[in-house]
């Protein structure tokens, strides 16, 4: 009898072990599956490479090519006979390469004081990267222009027409709407308007990203400067609408600085944007991808 | 009696002894997309599956951010705007395959018959297939539609290249029996 018994004990068994495994297939690969690093990264922290005036810790791939083209019309309160301020534009033309995801080298020509700018940003850490799990990206962005504006009143050499900004970018994707990013940052100018104004200037940076859709993100962006003497400049602030189209962004803002690059609209911003100096402008990045990717 | 019950008991354990679990962990899906303004190819190496030739269980498992795009650009927007694959950040599939034999050599047809979860969203599908069995390994093939609308994956209005409203699937997969 006892024999007997165990003998239904293991024929049951045959029954029902397979079956149970069978279940769990799934499961059993769920549990065993293994995560490449590459797949904790957020897919992206902001949509563009600017985010309004000044660089986002964004770079985009290998190979890629970015050339962008940013408006900055005239001021909002100058009125009908202006047109709001549309009668008056500033552009700048821009291409960023990426060498490396981590390397992108751009260049750029401004109308305003008919400018040349150059830069490099250097990926340091991006967030969710293994080992450090550190939960922020950190991007290192140098910049130089160079005015070419003649200016027959005063003799320029090439050493009084040169200008430096460098930049820390501190940024976070807190979730799947929101993003900040901290600016520290140093201008140093050649040359300065007033006899007393410095040449050096530190300022901070901060900005932020919010998702509306899948395709529109608000954005703002504020450069304090830390500064003895204003003279008559004031700290640039910005508003806009990032809306993503595939190759294409569209970003469309409002902002009290005339000029795009961190020389110039750091330093040198002289609109009051609580009292209407106000200046309407975009940038439309098209993005190339040059080489394949790995 | 006890002999009877015996040989049943032999036999069974015989059967067990026998079932063997195949694994793939190279396993190969393709999407392709067919529309007027571009055609979008992407591959993706590193899906698992397991496999349990006595039962027919077939499991596999698709990492979406695993996908490769020939535009890096790309491969972002698939992952932020169709697959939202950092809520969904993986493609299953549980399931049953029939219609064919073990012990047939050649290449034969198969069914795959069970729930497709893309997106968050389970769905049964039927998908018609070729099996090979060489050796150790056992060779799956199968080419399939999926609707984006069947597991609510939405194509947002503002974007410029278009993706099909179906997009065709090629699942490849090599099993290689698991030594135990």
């Amino acid at each position: 009898m006892i024999r007997k018994a165990l003998l239904l004990f293991f024929l049951m068994s045959n029954f029902f072990l397979p079956a149970g495994a069978q279940e769990n297939l799934l499961d059993q690969l769920k549990s065993e599956s293994k995560t490449d690093p590459d797949w904790k990264r957020p897919t992206s922290t902001f949509k563009a490479v600017r985010l309004i005036n000044g660089h986002t810790v964004e770079t985009r791939r290998k190979g890629n090519l970015e050339f962008l083209i940013s408006h900055r019309f005239g001021r909002v309160n100058t009125g009908a006979y202006q047109f709001f301020g549309m009668d008056q534009a500033n552009m700048r033309l821009g291409l960023d390469y990426s060498l490396e995801e981590w390397l992108t080298l751009g260049i750029g020509r401004n109308s305003f004081n008919k400018m040349y700018d150059g830069f490099v940003k250097i990926g340091i850490h991006r967030q969710g990267q293994s080992k450090t799990n550190l939960p922020i990206s950190i991007v290192w962005v140098s910049n130089t222009s160079v005015n070419t504006l003649r200016r027959p009143e005063l003799p320029m050499n090439l050493e009084r027409r040169l200008r430096y900004s460098h930049q820390f970018l501190l940024a976070s994707k807190l979730n799947q709407l929101a993003a900040i990013q901290l600016m520290p940052t140093y201008v140093h100018q050649n040359l300065v308007r007033e006899r007393n104004g410095e040449n050096g200037l530190f300022a901070l940076g901060a900005g932020a990203s919010y998702r509306i859709t899948r395709s529109v993100h608000l954005t703002m962006e504020y450069y304090h400067r830390f500064t003895n003497g204003n003279n008559g400049n004031t700290n640039p602030v910005s508003f806009g609408v990032d809306i993503e189209t595939g190759g294409h962004v569209f970003q469309l803002h409002i902002t009290n600085s005339q000029e795009m690059t961190e020389t110039g609209f750091i330093p040198s911003t002289t609109g009051d944007f609580f009292n209407g100096d106000i200046h309407f402008g975009f940038n439309i990045t098209r993005n190339f991808q040059l080489r394949k990717p790995n | 009696m006890k002999n009877i019950i015996l040989t049943i008991f032999c036999l069974l354990t015989l059967v067990t002894a026998r079932a063997q679990n195949y694994k793939t962990e190279t396993g190969e899906v393709v999407f392709f997309s067919s529309a007027p303004v571009e055609d979008i190819k992407a591959k993706n190496n590193a899906v698992t599956g397991l496999f349990n030739t006595e039962t027919g269980s077939l499991a596999f498992l698709v990492p979406i951010k695993a996908f490769r795009f020939p535009k890096s650009l790309m491969q972002q927007h698939f992952n932020e705007k169709f697959m939202e694959s950092d809520t969904y950040p993986e493609a299953t599939f549980d399931g049953k395959l029939t219609g064919y034999s073990q012990s047939e050599t050649g290449s034969q047809d198969a069914r795959a018959k069970g729930k497709l979860t893309i997106h968050g969203v389970t769905v049964n599908y039927d998908i018609s297939g070729t099996l090979l069995i060489e050796g150790d390994q056992i060779k799956m093939e199968a080419v399939f539609p999926v609707k984006l609308e069947d597991h609510d994956i939405q194509i947002p209005s503002v974007l410029f290249y278009n993706i099909a409203e179906e997009v065709e699937v090629t699942a490849n997969f090599v099993f290689e029996e698991i030594k135990k």
